[in-house]
């Protein structure tokens, strides 16, 4: 790539058609990161993302094989080209690689990590765990599980 | 002249007791200008609100697109088909509460009955779900046995994600097992122009043995039916806030219209109001001085 990029700068017009090779899609991958309310990353190239899902985690690099999976509350991080890595916090949500490696990583509520307090979150956690211990009803029982299980996911992300 | 209605005027009736001729008495000529000139004040006050809505809606409708589009995109680069043999549809037309912003609840309503009598004529069975009390009032009295859901206070608060969640939920829980359907907003273009666009929506059985799944590793019906659960909530979502944006900028633009409607009535009545009076007193002292010459 490096190789081509340098022909490319030298001989821009007589070349135009050597791109051809530069624009292989499976080399590619366009990862698009959104929230409702906010977009993270727009069909940019990347190198992996790491992604917690129902199914356990695992990393997607370009030319993934096409797959749908949902997300569960956990970390999710991005590697760019250059090598650097970010994290994020995703409570839920769906991701999607399709056939051209494209990526949609769709999450309900998303947030960088270094925004998240591990004070808060630990005084969180312990409040849904007494009220796991409390509550009978069944949605309920459900939506105390729910807090538990994000809030023990950020605790362990924090740490 | 006092018989021509304009978008301002048609919810005032003032002009039910006014003559419908050119009259003498000050007293109906002054009322009517009062009144439309309160008039004007309020239609310029809406429109300074919706253009601070507006703003605030175009925003947050940036980030929602690239949401929107990208939940969609698994439909597209899969192409996923619903087979022609399904019968049962849902419809989901996305407007809102409150009047007053030009043909938006009567576009939708419009694309909603063409819609239903395309699939009725194909023996196919439909559903309604309103999300708008305004769509409901247009579409009850004609097509109200296809209504499955009605959903109201919509349009006061900008829409969030859990107002999508909680539609997409009663949806599901409705019972309705529908095969395929379509979502019916108005597309954000500009500031002065929306376009009612037609989305599709798919149920997980027409997903699951789309010919195209195949090449999708790895998923089991658990998984395809939260991810289609999240991907229904997501397009509704998406829907709900292209329609806020075009609701509002269409209302800025009807009340802007009113306004200057509004403007030119007063100007013409001012003018009417004047000549009466310049009429009434020239009047006077014709009487006053052959009066006078009299003696």
């Amino acid at each position: 790539v490096m190789a081509a990029r340098f022909l490319l700068r030298r001989a821009v017009p007589a070349l135009r058609h050597a791109r051809c090779y530069a624009d292989a899609p499976a080399a590619q991958m366009s990862f698009t990161f959104a929230s409702p309310t906010q977009v993270f990353f727009k069909e940019a190239s990347v190198k992996q993302i790491d992604v917690p899902t129902l199914t356990g985690a695992f990393g997607i690099l370009p030319a993934h094989v096409p797959t749908l999976q949902v997300l569960r509350p956990g970390i999710v991080t991005v590697f760019g080209d250059d090598g650097s890595s970010t994290k994020y916090f995703v409570s839920s949500g769906s991701v999607t690689v399709n056939a051209d490696s494209s990526v949609q990583l769709l999450a309900e509520e998303a947030v960088p990590l270094d925004s998240l307090d591990l004070a808060t979150a630990k005084a969180n956690l312990e409040k849904a765990q007494s009220e796991l211990v409390g509550v009978s009803d069944e949605a309920a029982r459900a939506e105390v599980l729910i807090s538990v299980e994000a809030n023990e996911a950020i605790v362990k992300a924090l740490e | 002249m006092f018989a021509r209605t304009s978008a301002a005027v048609q919810f005032y009736d003032v002009s039910d007791h006014c003559l419908c001729f050119f009259c003498f008495f000050l007293s109906p000529v002054t009322l009517r200008l009062k009144s439309i000139k309160n008039i004007q004040k309020i239609t310029k006050s809406m429109k300074m609100v919706s253009a601070a809505k507006y703003s605030r809606a175009e925003r947050s409708l940036k980030s929602a697109r690239v949401y929107g589009t990208s939940a969609m995109a698994l439909y597209e680069k899969a192409e996923i088909k619903a087979p022609e043999d399904k019968n049962k549809h849902v419809i989901i037309g996305v407007s809102s509460d409150r009047g007053l912003c030009g043909a938006i609840h009567s576009s939708v309503a419009k694309a909603i009955k063409s819609e239903i009598a395309k699939l009725s004529g194909a023996g196919k069975e439909v559903m309604i779900v309103n999300v708008g009390d305004k769509l409901r009032g247009l579409l009850y009295r004609t097509h109200g046995k296809h209504i499955l859901i009605n959903c109201k206070e919509v349009g006061r608060k900008p829409p969030t994600f859990t107002d999508a969640s909680v539609i997409a939920t009663e949806l599901l829980d409705s019972g309705y097992e529908f095969d395929q359907g379509s979502i019916i907003y108005n597309r954000f273009r500009s500031v002065i122009s929306y376009k009612t666009d037609e989305k599709p929506l798919f149920s997980i059985d027409t997903v699951a043995s789309s010919e195209n799944m195949g090449i999708y590793d790895d998923i089991d019906a658990d998984v395809l039916r939260n991810y289609q659960e999240f991907a229904l909530v997501n397009i509704i979502y998406f829907g709900m806030k292209e329609s806020t944006t075009s609701e509002q900028s269409a209302r800025m633009t009807a009340m802007d219209g009113a306004s200057k409607n509004a403007s030119e009535i007063i100007e013409k009545l001012t003018m009417t109001f004047n000549r009466t009076r310049q009429a009434v007193i020239t009047k006077e002292l014709i009487e006053i001085i052959s009066g006078a010459a009299a003696l």
